[in-house]
Order: C-alpha cells, then structure tokens, then sequence
C-alpha cells in the first residue's frame, strides 16, 4: 500500500497543521490553567476567553452561550440528561428520530429506564424528519426535541429551521446533535430557533477529545460534570485549553472556507455519485440526492456485504466505512438504513466513502475503478447474486 | 483483527464456483444476520467427495472459514467430512474474533446440509447427520424495486 485516500472524514479528519501551530505553545509555553490568579495563567485564560467567541461567530451565538465538554458525545449526553432532569417537573416526554446517532439513542434509552418517555420519530425513505408526524408528537408533558443537524451515515441534512419553528410555535426546548454539520454547512441558532447545540472539534480539522455546547441564554440546565466552577459552574473540569484553542483555529479555517469548499466538495461528491449509479449495477445512494452534507456520499451494492468491501478498498489504500454490521463488533445492520426501509440484506452492503476538501478527482477516479473490479468480484461469490442471475434467464 | 490465515484465504478463497448437477447443494444462513453459505459436493460412488465448491455472500471471516471448510473436506469420505467441525475450521485458521465464531458454525452447517441434500436425492442415510436449519430457500423478497 503505497499512498492512503482518506475517504472517511465524517468518522474523523485530520488536524490541520495551522491547528497544530495553533495549539503547540499551550503546551509548551502558557501552560498555566486558566483559573489561576497570577498573570502568567493570563494567556491561557485569554485564549479560551477568545476562541469561545469564534466559535460562538461561527453559529451566530453570543461567546457566553458556548460551553466546552469533551466531545460530541458528552454534548449530547449532557443536552439530553440535564435537561430531562432540570425540567422533569414539566414533563416528562422527550422527542427524537430513529436516525440519531448512538450517543443520542442510547442516552434516550437510559432516560427510558428513568421513568421518561422518548418517541422516536419515523423518517422519509430519504431520511428526512416528516414535520407533520413530528408536531402531532408534540404533548403537553413533552420537555425536548433532539433532532440531528445532519445524519452521520447517509448524510441528509433535516428541516432545522422548521424544526425549530414548531419547536418554538410549542414552547418546547429544541437540541440538535450538530457534530456532522458543524463546520460544514451554515448554521445559524437564532434563524433556526435552536436552545442547544452539540459540535465536535475532530469533525473540522481539529483536536480529538473537545466540543462544545451552545445553550441559549435562559434555558435552565444543570450541571453534568460535578466539580469546580469552570464553564459557569455547569461543566466542572480544568480547561483543555490546546484543545479548545485548537478547535476554535479549525473553525476560524472552517468558516473561512465554507462557501469554497461547499463548492468544491459538492461538485466532487456529485461526481463520485454519478459515476457509481452509473457504471456499477444495482447500486443506490442511500439519503436525499441534493439535501446532504457536501461532502457525503453512502451506496449500497446489491448482492454483497460490506466488511469484504471494506477490506478489499483497504488493500488498495483506500479507507471507507460501512454501516455494517461486522465492522462494529454488532451483527444488526445500520439502524439508519433500516430506517429509511432497506431490507437486512441490502443495509449489510452499504459503503460510506466522506471527502474533504483536500480529496482529488483522481483519488475518485481510482476509488470508484477499484469498486468496480471489487464489486465484480464480490459478486461472482455471492450466492445472492448466482440466485439472482439464474432467476432472470442465465448468464 | 484477523489472523493471516483468514487474510490469506480471504483474498485468495480456495474452490469458488459451482457445480452442475452436484450431488449435493446446501445453502445456509441469512441475509438478516448478514451471511449467507452455499457449497456444492461432488460425491463419487464410494461416497468420496471429489470436488466441492462455494459460494458466501458475508464478512471476511464467512469467506474465509467457506474456504477453509472446502479444503478440509476435499478428497475426504461423506464420514470423515461430517467430523469436520466448526471448531476444526477455526483451527485451521489459526483462530477468530469471538464475534465472527459463528461464521464458523455456518461453514460446518453448510458442508451438514449439501450432505444432508446428497443423502436425500440417494435416499440414504448418514450417521450421525440431522437436518441442517436452512433458512434462505423460504426468503423470497425481491428487492429490485428499490433500486
């Protein structure tokens, strides 16, 4: 394997050495905590008092509304924790989709076996939220909707703004899972009425292990990390600072970007999308065709699975990922495949492939002649694919 | 996470294809667990099995342990080809991860149930040999719709 094409940004991307630069001397050189008294501690402080406020500018939120946590992940627990107990008095009825990442759905099922309510909303064959069916869930003991920016497997990208137009219409808090989207698409919190966002740092360039929280000014939500009175007291825990420092240069260079590498991005993944449907049979995207994250692509290879797909693609350099089964270590194919009514067999044969800005046209060139012979191959030992042939009249 | 045994009969899977007229054809599996193994037996009149094929759609270890299991029961009597475990194939492999164990469970199903179809169409029965679960000769979902 000589060269590595990276097609598996929405897993994670690499650190851009600006972000690097960025962070290096709050290792090194202003390496005090920020909480501490003496001047030397000031820079620290200064940088995290700084890069919350670019964050904040890159979904027109106020600096004050952005709070740092460990990731994505942490965000969504805290957003979904927090508030089912600051407002369980309320209610007790949480809203969500069926598509939403694990860190959503498994932290819904914990709040179900606290003696909460979650529906979890059906999405279109495309994975698009249906308004209508999310407002008749809307009852008077519902506290939350939580409904992801943008789905991690197939891309879609939901009816924010609406969403939080209903959300708002019902007097009901309204959280978006935007660790996908954050970055990559426009984001605006009050044009979309979003009271709570999750974002992830590694999603854009930057640092693993820090995200964010924007909570609108007003929503009451409590602590989730117990300690000192870092972030307002509502995220105890000393500042990472290179990490947030970094995560804020990955965003300063994501918002500086966004119009260009939208273009670049789209053009490119419309490319690889054609050419698949194209020249390979019986193969579908899986998500809407247009309203997708720029740089998502997600296709299912009829009569094949997708662990051998993926292990073949390795061989030849190139990295992708699978809503399959195998590769998590759990037999169920893709609970967002299922969901937009793929058969079992089918969601087993999905391949995502996620671009960046720095992907070639010739990396997709390569890439999508490389499925091609893999497909073939694949087929020609899939008793599927022998069924299938002898039932429409040989070979 | 695999073992170079898996890789190598992975990318390199020993008795692809299929036989006309075998004496005896056995697919088991199901597309919901995500694999699905066909093999085919050439048996001969002393009940030796001359050739054997197979046909897997699955992960790399439901190819791999397919493969393996074809060439353990090569050249082998319809006895000795029934003590060819699951267990026997993992070995041969040099081992699996404990969740694609059951890839191997399916090969040695596989090799029961081609058996299981030989004794049929000869009206005979093997020792030891029960019926093997078959689940994919009830799927018929066409699914072309979709695409």
């Amino acid at each position: 394997m000589s060269k590595v094409i990276y097609l598996d940004n929405a897993a994670t991307t690499q650190v851009y050495p600006e972000v690097v630069e960025a962070m290096t001397p709050f290792f090194t050189e202003y390496y005090g905590n920020p909480s501490s008294i003496y001047s030397f501690a000031g820079e620290a402080n200064k940088a995290v008092t700084k890069a919350r406020e670019t964050l904040a500018d890159l979904i027109n939120a106020k600096s004050e509304e952005i709070y740092f946590t460990g990731g994505g992940s942490e965000s969504d627990n805290w957003a979904l924790k927090a508030t089912a107990e600051a407002y369980g008095n309320k209610g007790k009825h949480v809203i969500t989709t069926k598509i939403e990442h694990h860190a959503i759905l498994h932290t819904c099922q914990y709040l179900e076996k606290k003696g909460y309510e979650v529906t979890y909303l059906d999405v279109d064959e495309y994975g698009s939220v249906k308004l209508d069916e999310l407002e008749k869930a809307i009852r008077p003991d519902t506290i939350l909707i939580s409904v992801m920016t943008a789905n991690n497997e197939i891309g879609t990208i939901q009816p924010i703004e609406e969403i939080g137009q209903i959300a708002k219409k019902h007097g009901v808090l309204f959280h978006t899972d935007a660790v996908q989207a954050f970055g990559h698409i426009d984001i605006d919190v009050e044009k979309m009425n979003i009271d709570m966002l999750s974002a992830s740092g590694h999603k854009i360039n930057g640092p693993k292990g820090i995200g964010l929280m924007y909570i609108r000014k007003g929503v009451k939500i409590r602590s989730f990390i117990h300690g000192g009175a870092q972030e307002r007291s509502r995220r105890a825990g000393t500042h990472n600072v290179p990490g947030i420092v970094g995560f804020a240069k990955a965003a300063e260079l994501a918002k500086a970007s966004l119009g260009e590498r939208i273009a670049y991005e789209t053009e490119l993944r419309d490319y690889l999308i054609e050419r698949v449907l194209k020249e390979i049979p019986f193969s579908r995207l899986n998500g809407e065709r247009q309203k997708r994250l720029p740089n998502n692509t997600n296709f299912c290879f009829k009569f094949i699975e997708g662990e051998s797909l993926l292990i073949l693609l390795d061989q030849k350099g190139i990295c992708g990922s699978s809503g399959s089964a195998c590769t998590s270590g759990s037999l169920d194919p893709s609970h967002v495949l299922l969901a937009i009514g793929l058969p079992h067999e089918i969601a087993h044969g999905s391949l995502r492939l996620t671009l960046s800005e720095k992907t070639t046209k010739e990396e997709i060139d390569f890439t999508v002649d490389e499925l091609k012979s893999i497909v073939d191959r694949l087929r020609s030992m899939s008793p599927l694919y022998e069924d299938f042939v002898k039932k429409n009249g040989g070979k | 996470m695999y073992s170079e045994k898996v890789m190598d009969h992975f990318n390199n899977p020993r008795n692809v294809g299929e036989i006309e007229n075998a004496s005896g054809v056995g697919t088991v599996g199901n597309a919901k667990c995500g694999d699905i193994m066909r093999m085919y037996l050439d048996i001969d009149e002393n009940g030796i099995i001359q050739d054997v094929k197979f046909k897997t759609f699955g992960c790399g270890a439901a190819v791999a342990t397919s493969s393996m299991a074809t060439e353990l029961v090569k050249g082998k009597t319809v006895k000795e080809a029934l003590l060819v475990t699951n267990k026997a194939v993992m070995e041969a492999l040099d081992g699996l991860p404990p969740v694609k164990v059951h890839c191997s469970l399916l090969a040695e199903e596989a090799i029961h149930a081609a058996l299981w179809d030989y004794a049929e169409k000869n009206n005979i029965v093997i020792e030891g040999l029960e019926k093997p679960v078959n689940d994919i000769a009830e799927k018929e979902e066409d699914v072309s719709e979709t695409y």
